[in-house]
């Protein structure tokens, strides 16, 4: 009896030992450190996302997850490091859409080529919206259009950056109302906020973060979500108001070309377990943010979907 | 209000938050101290340990550390004549010539007292009238921007004491070196030699460790073992009390360098590296003894680094009040409020009111505990002006080597650091100084920027010439550039003239010229 039990116990001693093994040897990876380089400085939106994933990530994962920063040239600089990393998936980068679509076709050289990061998973959108201060006259957005209209040129809009998400949304603004305006970019949403709500711009196009932390001061007139956003439920989407154009800057994470499937997978699915954890996406509606979840699949077919729709776009201007 | 103070005081001196705030503060010292580590990344890397406390907790240890920061840069400014943060630059110009002389301790304890008293002043300011600065930050636009930058670049009449020519050249310099990278407005590409890295432009702490740290290594090197002539610190008696008797006896001084702390906080992008340059040039203006000034003057010191510790409560006001940081470490904590979910703007000081007051008042504590730590670690920070010189240049060349690198985790860098280095060692063999270089590098964007967007906005307006100069605040701005420009040659005329004749009638003193 003794000797049974004994026997038994050492069985499952030993089937434990085995599959524990075993699915050590399946799993693989993680089993050291994963480095996640952030492309732009400290402090900045991208940065705070990673800051608030970076707890949950080691907890599901196993491993630590280094935040480390490269930033410079919009991002290029980090995206250009990542893309001449070996592709083992112990190096991520955080990948910002438009900018990895925009910068390679714009640049000539930017150091990386927009395939040579493979998406993992996107977690986050901030639509652009359009916006006028609480003072304006301008109470919709066709009294906007109308305006600009009648007196091309003289309605200015602040945005950040040339050849960036909003400066797109601008030059597509411009195209669907037939109108012009003046763009004026500036190197931040800090900058832009504060020359528009001092008053020293007409519009600003901002993201949907910095809409609702202002929202007491100013008026939006048109969102670049596809459907209302639930945190700024009165604000009609572009498309309601019949110009077909979402504008938005995405967040998610990339790897290097050539990364194996099923650790872009193990990674994705860390990622989107957070993306889909219901307390974080109240937390981004309430700051602000469209919480998203997409995996690799269609990560990559959303950006292939917006490089054609910038392609068009770049080549318009290019033409002017 | 009075049940908020009481509040705020009660969770300041509760023992976890006190520590936290020590902890912060000490940590912030340190990150100070080493050029290439920011306030801002530092903080950053704080955010997630602050998620699992309560957000008084945590903002308390993230204001200690930003302050921390600002009392800790001026030391290897004063030791080894390297600026720990770009807020320090102007800390240099007197720290270490006071420290040659082996009045190491001195310059630190007038480090600790300015900085103790830019910070109280600055925190009086956010406590009171914030709101009301918030909205008078708002009216700089793009126009105001540019003037400024130009008002900065006026600087360099004072920094370029000897030859005007070479300072005009160094500026130049700097400014050019500004321009490599994406350009700010347009997206082009420039300067980069096919070199995508270089996209990122020239990081201002490369720039800075090239330009002081390494020219200092060389010439340590150069003078020898033997020859290095640097006062051995002794310890003296009392130099705490006769520093701070001596500081508070220029009020004015004192006060006008707090307040242009405060000020260009305000305005988003300008920090430390600009209010404590303007400041350290206003003090050389008003002084009676502007001569004095870059060979160990304790007022020099003053200006500096009451300006950059002010600046920190300056660069909250925008954020607290509008949701705008001032100031990228500002940035940071902005985020992490926005983290435990309170939105800046009035919420802030209604509904979490309590949390806001808390995290105001802490400043008070931070400063004084922090000046307690640098005056008296002050003669411990001295002794480090003892290292015998073939320790201490090691160990600069090493630090200037990990803190170019850590600042982007860039090779790259560390190979730039070492071209400014050779090029800064170069150019101070020919007479040229490194103050002006580095004041076009940080000015150049902004004149860039205010310039192109004044002008976009000019043209959409219908006319130029009245965005750049008939906007009231612009006015301001241009008649200022104008007398910082006059100052040196009227006052180069006045000498000559009492030189003629005793009897010279005074010229009538401009206005006031605290008020931008």
């Amino acid at each position: 009896m003794q000797k049974v039990r004994f026997t038994a116990v050492f069985a499952l001693v030993g089937l434990l030992v085995l599959t524990l093994g075993l699915g050590a040897m399946a799993k693989g990876f993680p089993d050291k450190p994963i480095t996640y380089i952030i492309p732009f400085d400290p402090g900045g939106q991208s940065d705070l996302e990673a800051r608030r994933q970076q707890p949950i990530l080691e907890n599901l994962l196993g491993v630590p997850v280094v935040i480390t920063y490269k930033p410079g040239g919009g991002g290029s600089v980090g995206w250009a490091e990542l893309a001449a990393t070996k592709p083992t998936g112990y190096v991520i980068s955080g990948n910002n859409i438009p900018h990895i679509i925009l910068q390679p076709m714009q640049r000539g050289n930017a150091g990386y080529k927009t395939e040579d990061l493979e998406p993992v998973a996107m977690f986050q959108t901030t639509p652009i919206g359009l916006a006028v201060l609480k003072s304006s006259p301008f109470q919709t957005l066709d009294d906007l259009v109308n305006y600009a209209h009648d007196n091309p040129g003289v309605i200015t809009i602040a945005g950040s950056g040339t050849y960036s998400g909003h400066h797109f949304a601008y030059l597509q603004l411009q195209k669907l109302t037939g109108t012009s305006m003046t763009y004026i970019p500036f190197t931040g949403a800090a900058p832009q906020v504060t020359a528009f709500l001092g008053g020293h711009t007409t519009a600003i196009l901002a993201n949907s973060n910095d809409l609702v932390q202002h929202k007491d001061r100013i008026r939006v007139l048109g969102f670049g979500s596809a459907e209302r956003f639930a945190g700024l439920p009165d604000v009609p989407t572009f498309k309601e108001l019949g110009y077909n154009m979402t504008p938005s800057i995405d967040r998610g994470v990339c790897v290097p070309m050539g990364t194996p499937a099923d650790v872009v997978a193990t990674l994705a699915d860390a990622f989107l377990h957070i993306a889909n954890d219901p307390k974080i996406q109240q937390q981004m509606v309430e700051q602000g943010f469209v919480p998203a979840a997409l995996g690799p699949k269609e990560f990559k077919d959303y950006i292939a979907e917006k490089t054609i729709e910038y392609a068009e776009l770049v080549r318009e201007l290019d033409m002017k | 209000m009075i049940q908020n103070f009481l509040f705020a005081v009660s969770q300041i001196f509760a023992p976890g938050n006190f520590l936290l705030l020590v902890l912060g503060g000490v940590g912030g010292i340190i990150v100070g101290c080493l050029p290439g580590l920011t306030a801002t990344m530092a903080l950053a890397l704080l955010v997630p340990f602050t998620f699992t406390m309560p957000a008084e907790s945590g903002l308390i240890m993230l204001g200690g550390l930003y302050v921390g920061a600002m009392f800790g840069d001026a030391i290897p400014a004063t030791l080894i004549n390297t600026p720990g943060t770009p807020s320090a630059i102007a800390t240099t110009f007197d720290g270490y010539p006071l420290a040659k002389r082996g009045l190491a301790q001195h310059a630190l304890i007038a480090n600790a007292f300015s900085s103790l008293f830019g910070g109280i002043v600055g925190t009086i300011v956010l406590l009171t009238i914030s709101p009301l600065l918030a909205e008078l930050g708002l009216k700089f636009g793009p126009p105001e921007y540019f003037w400024m930058a130009i008002f900065g670049l006026t600087i360099i009449g004072t920094l370029a004491s000897d030859s005007i020519l070479k300072g005009l050249t160094a500026g130049g310099l700097g400014l050019l070196l500004s321009t490599v990278g994406i350009s700010p407005i347009a997206g082009d590409v420039r300067f980069t030699f096919g070199v995508p890295s270089l996209q990122a432009g020239i990081d201002l702490m490369v720039a800075l460790i090239g330009f002081f740290c390494i020219p200092q290594v060389l010439e340590m090197v150069e003078a020898g073992v033997k020859k290095y002539k640097v006062i051995d610190y002794r310890p003296q008696k009392g130099v705490v009390s006769r520093v701070i008797k001596q500081l508070i006896t220029k009020p004015v001084l004192m006060i006008r360098s707090s307040l242009l702390g405060v000020l260009i906080g305000i305005i988003p992008g300008a920090g430390g590296n600009i209010a404590s340059l303007v400041s350290y040039n206003e003090a050389v203006r008003w002084s009676k003894h502007p001569e004095e000034f870059g060979k160990g003057n304790i007022e020099g010191i003053a200006a500096t680094e009451s300006a950059n510790c002010s600046v920190v409560q300056g660069s909250l006001i925008p954020m607290l009040t509008l949701g705008i940081p001032g100031s990228p470490a500002a940035a940071v904590i902005l985020g992490a409020l926005l983290l435990h979910g309170m939105r800046p703007g009035s919420e802030l000081y209604t509904t979490f009111g309590s949390i806001t007051y808390t995290f105001i008042i802490s400043f008070f504590v931070a400063v004084i505990v922090m000046f307690l730590f640098t005056a008296l670690g002050s003669r411990l920070f001295a002794k480090m002006v003892s290292v015998p010189l073939q320790h201490l240049a090691p160990m600069v060349a090493f630090l200037s080597i990990i803190g170019s690198f850590a600042i982007r985790n860039s090779i790259l860098d560390v190979g730039m650091m070492l071209l400014f280095g050779i090029t800064g060692y170069v150019l101070h063999k020919l007479g040229f100084q490194s103050g002006p270089l580095v004041l076009g590098m940080i000015m150049g964007p902004f004149a860039e920027q205010g310039l192109v967007q004044s002008l976009l906005m000019g043209r959409a307006r219908g006319s130029v010439m009245a965005m750049m100069f008939s906007r009231p605040l612009t006015l301001v701005l241009v008649f200022l550039c104008g007398i910082s420009i006059a100052w040196p040659i009227v006052m180069a005329w006045r000498k000559k003239a009492n030189l003629k004749s005793e009897s010279s009638q005074t010229l009538p003193q401009p206005d006031d010229l605290r008020g931008q």
